[in-house]
């Protein structure tokens, strides 16, 4: 017998007897009255630079600024005026990319109750982006915005993206002392614009 | 007495007297305390959350067999290879050979307490391959060749001055740094590491069923980079980690961030569903997935201590241990300490070895009490000291004593005889191990029978 035949036998063997499971009331789903000012407050909170913005001047002063400066690479897709240079970062290595300043993605979804923002395949030209820059902008639309991580999951098709993840501030640690460090492995810092 | 025994015991005392390390550690500890209540504010009610938790990871070990094949269905459908090893042997030398074939020097490990528990280090240092931690606290640890001292936070026992005489004896960096530029420092360094490795290896914090990925969370952003920098990422978890839908995560991983740091959300919350796709353009090449029994269906098979299974090793239980806080990670000799260590050990690595575990707790069951997923940890523990006792662990002058003081107890006739000092000669002198780390007893000089009748005389 297999190594795998032998574990899943065991596993068959020993298992409990099905009971039925006791019901328990599912946790509340509650709808943020205002989610944007919650999303808004949490992100602060987790060390990140909020910009609240009606349209996209805004941002695309920012990027051609930074451009000036610095090494970017954006992955936004249908603004006029932002040209989405993700592609350029397909087949860079780690080391080059390791480099980089700034890297402005933008995502599909962001989650009111956490002030995370989902990435995952489709916005991710390279999956080392978005923890391999020095510095990180994720942009999202105030429509985009949901009230909590159960309304997200049910937008979330995981497996035919192959890989996601939920982003909420810059990296961190507090292995020493428990003291907080902003700015670990990933990147030192996180701005988020909300446009509208 | 076991080696492992008494080595625990003569370990426990030296640390339970030092007050240097207690410190350091209800430092940590008081710190984490005052930001978990915090975190759980974000449940409506943290209760229900728990309830809810233990009843989905019900479900997953109820039908672990057909979870973990549908796990294995999906994944290795998109490219994935799966691996099961009974033993830690059969996972390090699957790692072994994946390593020769790539030619791998140097790997880049995070945090995993199953690399641990397989002693993956030192295996691959054997194999002339340098391993090297990303997590800063096992970054830490790893220099000051000690294993982690606590399952979320490694380096709990280390103070901020400590860590910066490490890092200047082994780094040559200057001394006194403080924190934050001790992280760029290990930042710096470690990035080196990341251009060299050929490969990643990761735990998982859970085996997400339904769509057939893997789910690592995380703040520091190592785990992230350490599978996608490489070519090759392995990932080497227990079978016990699933859970059934991709929804649950929704519950997980909240509920793992507050009671593991007090966070409301980790930084990183990552689902890997397999390596690289024909349409995709990066990501690693390969990917395998170690699936590691080494014990687990022996907890399994034993209906009274099964649930153990369900735990999410989010450490609650060790901050809220008595003894851990006395006497620390490092005396249990174990890759799992604390209370759920206490639990595991026993069935992982041999009743015989590992049952003084068992006794190490005071029973006041607050671990059960803050538990993420609301294991009865101290009614595990009561447990094993029964089974224990079942299989004849226990030794010959404890099964005398016991049988001699439940023959006496139960007959009102030997109560009665002899006087307190004779009883306390017998108990204090005689049984000796009694007293060896409690103080003497003091028998009442007359009999309850006496007690009584002189009462009832007034
Ligand atoms: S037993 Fe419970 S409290 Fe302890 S680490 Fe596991 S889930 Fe956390």
């Amino acid at each position: 017998m297999s190594t795998r035949d032998k574990i899943l036998q065991a596993v068959k063997n020993n298992k409990p007897a099905l009971i039925p499971l006791q019901e328990i009331p599912a946790l509340l789903d509650v709808t943020e009255e205002n989610p944007i000012v919650k999303f808004t407050a949490i992100l602060k909170n987790l060390s990140t630079e909020v910009k609240e913005v009606d349209g996209w001047d805004e941002v695309i002063q920012y990027v051609s600024e930074l451009k000036q400066q610095y090494k970017i690479v954006t992955v936004i897709d249908g603004v006029d005026g932002i040209v989405n240079d993700g592609a350029d970062t397909i087949n860079q290595s780690a080391a080059a990319l390791a480099s980089l300043d700034y890297a402005l993605i933008k995502g599909p979804i962001g989650i009111a109750e956490n002030g995370a923002i989902w990435l995952n395949d489709k916005n991710l030209p390279n999956r080392l982006l978005p923890f391999i820059c020095q510095h990180l902008v994720l942009v999202i639309e105030a429509k985009d915005i949901v009230s909590n991580m159960h309304q997200a999951y049910r937008k979330i098709q995981v497996n035919e993206e192959g890989y996601g993840v939920f982003i909420s501030g810059p990296s961190k640690t507090a292995d020493i002392e428990q003291s907080l460090v902003i700015g670990a492995h990933g990147p030192l810092s996180l701005r988020v614009y909300i446009v509208h | 007495m076991t080696e492992t025994a008494s080595s625990f015991i003569a370990k426990s005392t030296i640390k339970a007297a030092d007050l240097e390390h207690r410190r350091k550690i209800n430092f940590n500890i008081d710190k984490y305390n005052a930001t978990v209540p915090l975190g759980k504010q974000q449940f409506s009610d943290v209760a229900i959350a728990r309830e809810r938790a233990k009843n989905a990871k019900w479900r997953a070990i109820e039908h672990l067999d057909q979870y973990l094949e549908h796990f294995e269905k999906q994944i290795t459908a998109r490219g994935a290879k799966v691996l099961w090893a009974e033993t830690a042997e059969q996972a390090l030398q699957e790692v072994g050979k994946i390593c020769k074939e790539k030619n791998c020097t140097t790997v880049v490990k995070s945090k995993s307490m199953v690399t641990e528990e397989i002693h993956l280090n030192h295996f691959l240092e054997e194999q002339g391959i340098e391993s090297v931690e990303t997590d800063l606290g096992e970054y830490i640890q790893q220099l000051d060749g000690e294993p982690p001292y606590h399952i979320v936070t490694p380096a709990m026992h280390k103070n901020k001055e400590d860590v910066a005489r490490l890092f200047a004896d082994k780094l040559g960096v200057p001394g006194g740094l403080s924190p934050e530029e001790l992280t760029q420092v290990a930042r710096q360094k470690l990035r080196e590491k990341y251009v060299q490795a050929e490969i990643g290896v990761t735990g998982a914090n859970f085996i997400v069923a339904d769509i057939g990925g893997i789910a690592i969370t995380e703040n520091e952003g190592n785990a992230r980079l350490s599978c996608a920098w490489p070519k090759t990422h392995i990932v080497i978890v227990g079978i016990e980690k699933v859970i059934p839908s991709i929804t649950d995560l929704a519950l997980f991983w909240p509920l793992l961030s507050t009671f593991g740091t007090g966070q409301k959300v980790t930084v990183y919350n990552s689902i890997v569903t397999g390596p690289r796709q024909p349409n995709e353009t990066d990501g690693p090449e390969e990917m395998y997935v170690i699936l590691l029994d080494n014990g687990r269906t022996n907890l399994l098979a034993n209906p009274a201590v099964r649930e153990a299974l369900y735990c999410i090793r989010c450490g609650a239980c060790l901050n809220a241990c008595p003894v851990y806080k006395n006497i620390g990670g490092h005396a249990y000799e174990t890759t799992y300490s604390g209370p759920i260590g206490s639990v595991i050990t026993p069935h992982l690595r041999g009743m015989h070895e590992y049952k003084h575990l068992s006794y190490a707790s005071s029973l006041c069951g607050n671990c059960t009490e803050v538990c993420a997923v609301k294991i009865n940890l101290h009614e595990l523990l009561l447990e094993n000291r029964h089974e224990a006792v079942v299989k004849g662990e226990s030794t010959l002058a404890e099964r005398i004593a016991w049988k001699a003081w439940k023959a006496s107890s139960l007959n009102r006739k030997m109560m009665n005889m002899g006087n307190g000092k004779m009883k306390n000669w017998v108990v204090n002198k005689v049984f000796k191990g009694w007293t060896a780390h409690r103080s003497d007893l003091d028998f009442s000089q007359q009999t309850f029978n006496q007690m009584w009748a002189e009462r009832n005389k007034e």
